[in-house]
């Protein structure tokens, strides 16, 4: 197992006030995202534990590019993975981050 | 923590995730989830096997109202680790038995989709079920029934259909499987002569729902939908079976008879047509509506002591 | 020790316990009462059959309403793995046959069952896990699938099994995990006479369920205990805010 974790600042909060939410399944080719609203309102952390090791650019670079276009802002997500393809957990990033904003 | 509560009726029980299945059965919005992913109660033994964790350990625990009356519910998360029961995830199902105890909620709901035993915790995993038994006896017996609904892509397999077998009330859909020894366990171990596992109408006639409901191992068939189970559950709720002499004595009769009248059968069709059914080829493809007709013509799919 | 020499250490005074098929059955006096025994033999995988005749014998007992003793012995293979036993429901008959030992329990049976062989997976949870207390004899081997089994499911190679299998009593066969994980309550003396040691057991026997508290404190199952009281007090809590 691989653990990563990515710290970002983000320009503003993600809206809604939704505490807490969870998305997608931990199988493979799948992964769960569980988001808290827990950080500062400018602060995201991404912790991902994967079984499938030596992706950390690849991660850094979807977690990197949610971040920008989310702006969750106050988020702390958590990933247990699956072996899911970047598609898939950008997908999932985003459907978490809508439930957030319900 | 759920995700937003879809159409009960439109939403296929065999596809939904186990927090789908829970949010869409219970009365919208009354599902309160007990120790929820944010308290991240994960297996203390997969990382041992470099396997992910899930936040749930892939069961889904709370109470909800059905109907406006509380209910217990437990949910199984068959594509985790084909909902197999590891420590955490028993556990789970034994808290909430223990406390439907003291609570003496309406009924309790048990939402099987699993495969059996987790193989990296076995020992756990087969000391949970035979807790959970243990816990469903006295629960029945303290007059709240345990009803479950089988229709999950895992089925409801090895100690997950003796917990079956041990409750108040079972509905099941087509697409749910009942059995102790799964088709590639008794494949592995006695050969494809005996049991072709890729054989998938073989597995659907001797396990599945239409078959269970037929023999009388389940009480009702649902249609694959969030909305038909609940009908089913409500419907299970108001006649659940006491647990004393005279029910066990009443199933030991209805098993004898069973063994007695299709003990030299080889297939569940030649078991069909014993049974009455007039065209027991056409009963995989039957819809819900014919295969209820049908049912309701079979006197043994109605000896239903458990 | 046989099942033979078992019986013999059991009911001192004689018994009428007969094996047919590897079925066990029949009484013997105990504290004088006639005990119901019923049990497995000789590493025989339990089938429909065999399920429904145990079951027939625990609720002739219970209709006999004296409350005496149930004993369940078992040197028992897996359940039967068959296409037949699955087309008539085992799931069924092997949940009826532990369903029976429970009722016999809640009606004032002790139920005590003596694992003094093998046995795994259905055959095991429908028989000896399904009684009050479960004892076992040195030498005995509970498991839920052999270590070369386990290896082809997980895809791990059995020298690594094998090593995990000493630090990790939750996945490894044999009677010592089974004893960790709190499933067996105790590992009886084959030197002293067990009619003395039964007789103890059934003295001391727990009035709940204690498992995940043994195998909290041997340390075979670290958290269900834990796991299981977090999520009573949750309920009971959830309760009272209504």
């Amino acid at each position: 197992m691989e653990s990563l974790t990515f710290r970002h600042t983000t320009q503003k909060p993600l809206p809604g006030s939704v505490p807490s939410a969870i998305t997608g399944v931990v199988a493979s080719g799948n992964l769960e995202v569980l988001l808290e609203r827990v950080l500062p309102p400018d602060a995201c952390e991404v912790a991902i534990e994967t079984p499938v090791t030596g992706y950390a650019a690849v991660w850094e670079a979807v977690v990197a590019d949610f971040v920008a276009r989310a702006q969750p802002g106050g988020l702390r997500i958590s990933i247990n993975d699956g072996g899911a393809r970047p598609d898939t957990v950008s997908l999932r990033l985003r459907q978490g981050a809508r439930l957030m904003e319900a | 923590m759920s995700p937003a509560s879809t159409d009960p009726s439109a939403l296929s029980w065999y596809e939904a995730s186990a927090r789908q299945r829970v949010a869409a059965l219970a009365d919208p919005g009354s599902f309160r989830e007990f120790l929820p992913p944010t308290a991240r109660r994960t297996s203390p033994h997969l990382p041992l096997f470099d396997l992910p964790r899930a936040f749930d350990d892939g069961i889904v625990v709370g109470r909800a109202t059905l109907d406006g009356k509380p209910v217990l519910v437990a949910a199984q998360e068959g594509r985790f680790m084909g909902g197999a029961f590891g420590e955490v995830h028993g556990a789970k199902l034994i808290g909430l038995l223990r406390a439907a105890r003291d609570l003496k909620p309406a009924a309790v709901l048990i939402l099987f989709d699993t495969g059996g035993v987790r193989l990296q915790e076995a020992n756990a995993g087969e000391t949970a079920i035979a807790e959970a038994m243990r816990a469903i006896a006295e629960l029945r017996a303290a007059g709240v029934p345990v009803i479950g609904l089988i229709g999950g892509r895992a089925g409801a397999y090895g100690g997950g259909g003796l917990i079956a077998g041990t409750c108040s009330r079972l509905a099941v859909s087509e697409g749910g499987r009942i059995s102790v020894s799964g088709p590639e366990v008794i494949e592995t171990n006695k050969g494809a002569e005996e049991f072709d596992s890729r054989d998938r109408a073989l597995v659907w006639r001797t396990m599945g729902g239409k078959h269970r409901r037929l023999i009388g191992g389940a009480d009702a068939f649902a249609d694959d939908t969030v909305a038909a189970f609940r009908a089913a559950a409500l419907d299970l709720i108001a006649r659940a079976p006491a647990f004393d002499l005279a029910t066990l004595e009443a199933e030991q009769a209805r098993l004898e008879a069973r063994i007695a009248r299709f003990g030299d059968c080889r297939d569940a069709t030649e078991i069909w047509a014993r049974l009455g059914v007039n065209d027991p080829e056409a009963v995989p493809a039957m819809t819900t509506a014919a295969f209820d007709e049908t049912v309701a013509r079979v006197e043994e799919a109605h000896h239903d002591a458990r | 020790m046989t099942l033979a020499e078992i019986l013999a250490s059991l009911f001192p005074q004689g018994h009428r316990v007969r094996v047919a098929d590897g079925l066990v059955g029949g009484h013997g006096p105990l504290d004088g009462v006639e005990a119901t025994v019923i049990g497995i033999d000789g590493d025989t995988a339990l089938g429909i059959e065999g399920a429904l005749a145990l079951s027939r014998a625990v609720l002739d007992a219970v209709r006999a309403g004296d409350r005496a003793p149930i004993l369940v012995l078992v040197d028992s293979d897996s359940q039967r793995m068959s296409r037949r036993d699955e087309l008539l429901g085992l799931n069924e008959c092997l949940a009826h046959l532990a369903k029976a030992l429970l009722l016999a329990d809640q009606a004032g049976h002790p139920t005590i069952g003596l694992i003094y062989g093998h046995s795994a997976a259905g055959a095991f949870i429908a028989t000896a896990l399904a009684t009050r207390v479960l004892a076992a004899l040195p030498g005995a081997n509970p498991s839920v699938m052999d270590l070369p089994s386990v290896a082809r499911v997980t895809k791990l190679p059995l020298d690594k099994l094998q090593e995990m299998a000493k630090s990790t009593p939750v996945f490894a066969p044999g009677l010592d995990n089974m004893v960790a994980t709190g499933a067996v309550h105790a590992v009886l003396d084959p030197a002293r006479p067990l009619s003395e040691q039964v007789r103890a057991l059934i003295a001391d026997a727990p009035a709940d369920d204690v498992r995940d508290r043994l195998g909290a404190e041997r340390g075979g199952r670290p958290v269900a205990r834990a796991v299981a009281e977090a999520v009573a007090d949750e309920a009971r809590l959830e309760a009272r805010r209504g």
